[in-house]
């Protein structure tokens, strides 16, 4: 077969099912039980260490 | 130890560049030679002159790296007003002949101007901005001093010189005609290295983060520096005619090198004015609002479509050209697809301002990052309309594209770049607050209203020209010449330049009230040192 064909039938066979398949199971992920909880604090990176890096003692729970 | 081996490598680069002077085929080639033979010589110079000199070292590890983000404020307001009056000019080259003067044929008609006007709006102004925000953002929201030390600032010097060399090229007639990818191939080898560095910066900042979580802004800005390097690296594969010319021949043929171009141009949008300035968005507004961004959920599911479905649109700008069917009904349906996650990120946007809405009557600012991500949508909408078949029949190659690209580059990637930048000047140069609200509610009005006077002004003319170069008479000729065009464009050309003229007043307002925040805004003291409680 030639290179052409080949790549082309992988392409959109099993490389889209696999990407298909990964951004599904990020949706997937993303609405995983205790989330809320976790990308509450995420969300609020930006209101922390405005002015000066961490410590490197401070860890952050 | 380490200052030998710079000055040897100066030393060399130096006497290469000397040789290459001499052997110099082409104006633009020799130019840049000499520019290049200068910068080295110098940098030698300073380098010996601090070589075996008693070292004072100084722990700067309590502290951010900001020098290096305040040149690049002042380098993005510089590109920006540079670029803006580019534009202005070349709109009023279209709307009259004349202003190609004859004295200047062949270095400064519409013709040169126009890629140094793309890519200094682009990439000095737009680059030099996500530079200086990424550098900002990172280090914040990894609670992390920069990784690379000096590493930094030769992003931002490198970064420099390649606009330099692409700026001055084109005007000598450097160029590989490439759209957005100009530059010839020495100038693109030379971003490659500065690319890395920046990959290498960014990403050593984000591995030494202290924060367990990689904030999405951060995503964001690595989405878009490790896809410019892809696109890059791929769309510039070139072999130079002579080491000692600037002419260069791609390896792609045909419609295949067509379709590597825009794949590139349109990721060059996607990646480089999009997920670069998302980033900034998802910075900059929940700071400006005072409240987290909407939903991150949101913001997670955001990114991986954005990420997932960009990078096949490119088709959209090849419809009826030697592309086959089926690669560019794959662009038009992705392209048509995108709209739902750029609408997802323009309501996380928008939404995170809810329950402090009435900051927009107060606050300037926060309504200039408001009507960028208002701009973001409406051309976000606009762009899966034309990349339609039937409608791009209509467009394509008509001045509706123009009016497109600058709905989104003026009122998305402009106004969201002016909001970071009066955000961030009082933080770096620690004033309380902006020297006057009001020159930012001035510079605001003067942008929208040059905003919409452009676009409507394009909208207006591209659907005429589209409509004139489609009619045909009961005989089926064509009706129209493709002069009529031409002259019938000629009064929505002037409104376009004096829209153009509105938003580089806003933009020199703007850069007057920076400095003047820099001289005479109250210092900001006492509260500097004390830190921000974590919760």
């Amino acid at each position: 077969m030639e290179e052409y064909t080949l790549l082309r039938q992988f392409a959109d066979s099993w490389m889209l099912l696999l990407l298909f398949s990964v951004f599904v199971g990020i949706i997937i992920w993303v609405f995983r039980p205790g989330a809320s909880k976790e990308y509450k604090d995420t969300a609020n990176i930006p209101f922390r260490h405005q002015d000066k890096p961490a410590e490197s003692k401070e860890a952050r729970p | 130890m380490s200052n030998y081996i710079k000055l040897i490598v100066l030393g060399v680069i130096a006497v290469f560049a000397a040789i290459a002077t001499n052997y110099a085929r082409d104006l633009a080639y020799q130019v840049h030679a000499i520019l290049v033979m200068l910068i080295a010589g110098g940098l030698f110079i300073w380098t010996l002159r601090n070589t075996d000199e008693p070292e004072t070292f100084v722990d700067r590890s309590g502290e951010y790296m900001d020098g290096v983000i305040r040149y690049g404020v002042i380098a993005t307001a510089f590109w920006g007003v540079i670029g803006f009056l580019a534009g202005t000019f070349i709109a009023f080259q279209l709307a009259f002949p004349a202003l190609n003067f004859e004295w200047a044929q062949g270095y400064l008609n519409f013709g040169r101007l126009r890629p140094l006007h793309t890519s200094a709006v682009i990439f000095a102004f737009g680059g030099n901005a996500l530079l200086a925000t990424s550098f900002y953002v990172v280090q914040r929201t990894s609670a992390a001093r920069l990784w690379g030390g000096n590493l930094a600032w030769f992003v931002f010097w490198g970064y420099q010189l390649f606009i330099v060399l692409a700026a001055t090229g084109y005007v000598l007639g450097g160029t590989q005609s490439k759209e957005y990818a100009e530059p010839e191939w020495y100038v693109d080898l030379w971003l490659t290295i500065v690319w890395v560095a920046y990959l290498a910066v960014y990403l050593g900042t984000i591995i030494k983060r202290k924060e367990p979580h990689i904030y999405v802004a951060n995503w964001f800005y690595l989405a878009f520096i490790v896809t410019v390097a892809m696109l890059h690296v791929v769309n510039n594969l070139t072999i130079p005619v002579s080491i000692w010319g600037s002419k260069s021949v791609i390896v792609w043929s045909g419609v295949q090198d067509a379709m590597i171009q825009w794949w590139y141009g349109h990721n060059a949008v996607g990646f480089f004015l999009t997920a670069g300035f998302l980033g900034m968005m998802y910075y900059f507004i929940p700071k400006q609002a005072e409240r987290p961004v909407f939903s991150y959920k949101l913001s997670i599911i955001h990114f991986w479509a954005l990420i997932f479905l960009y990078i096949w649109a490119g088709p959209h700008h090849l419809h009826y050209t030697a592309l086959p069917d089926w690669a560019s009904t794959l662009g038009m349906v992705f392209s048509v697809v995108l709209w739902m996650p750029s609408w997802g990120g323009m309501i996380n946007g928008l939404m995170t301002l809810s329950g402090a809405w009435d900051k927009l009557r107060t606050d300037p600012v926060i309504r200039m990052m408001v009507i960028s991500v208002g701009f973001y949508g409406m051309s976000t909408f606009e762009g899966p309309m034309m990349s339609i078949r039937a409608v791009n029949s209509l467009s394509h190659y008509t001045d509706w594209t123009i009016g497109h690209v600058h709905s989104g580059a003026l009122g998305w990637n402009g106004m969201i770049t002016f909001g970071a930048l009066y955000y961030l000047v009082p933080v770096l140069w620690k004033r309380e607050r902006l020297y006057s609200l009001q020159m930012v509610s001035w510079h605001f009005w003067l942008a929208t209203i040059g905003i919409v006077l452009y676009a409507a002004s394009m909208w207006v003319t591209g659907i005429m020209e589209g409509l004139m170069w489609r009619e045909v008479d009961a005989n089926g000729f064509l009706v129209n010449s493709f002069a009529d065009t031409v002259a019938a464009k000629f009064p929505m050309y002037v409104v376009r330049a004096l829209g153009g003229v509105m938003f580089v007043a806003g933009a020199v307002i703007m850069c007057y009230n920076l400095w003047m925040t820099v001289r005479k805004a109250p210092a900001k003291e006492a509260s500097l040192t004390v830190a921000v409680p974590a919760e």
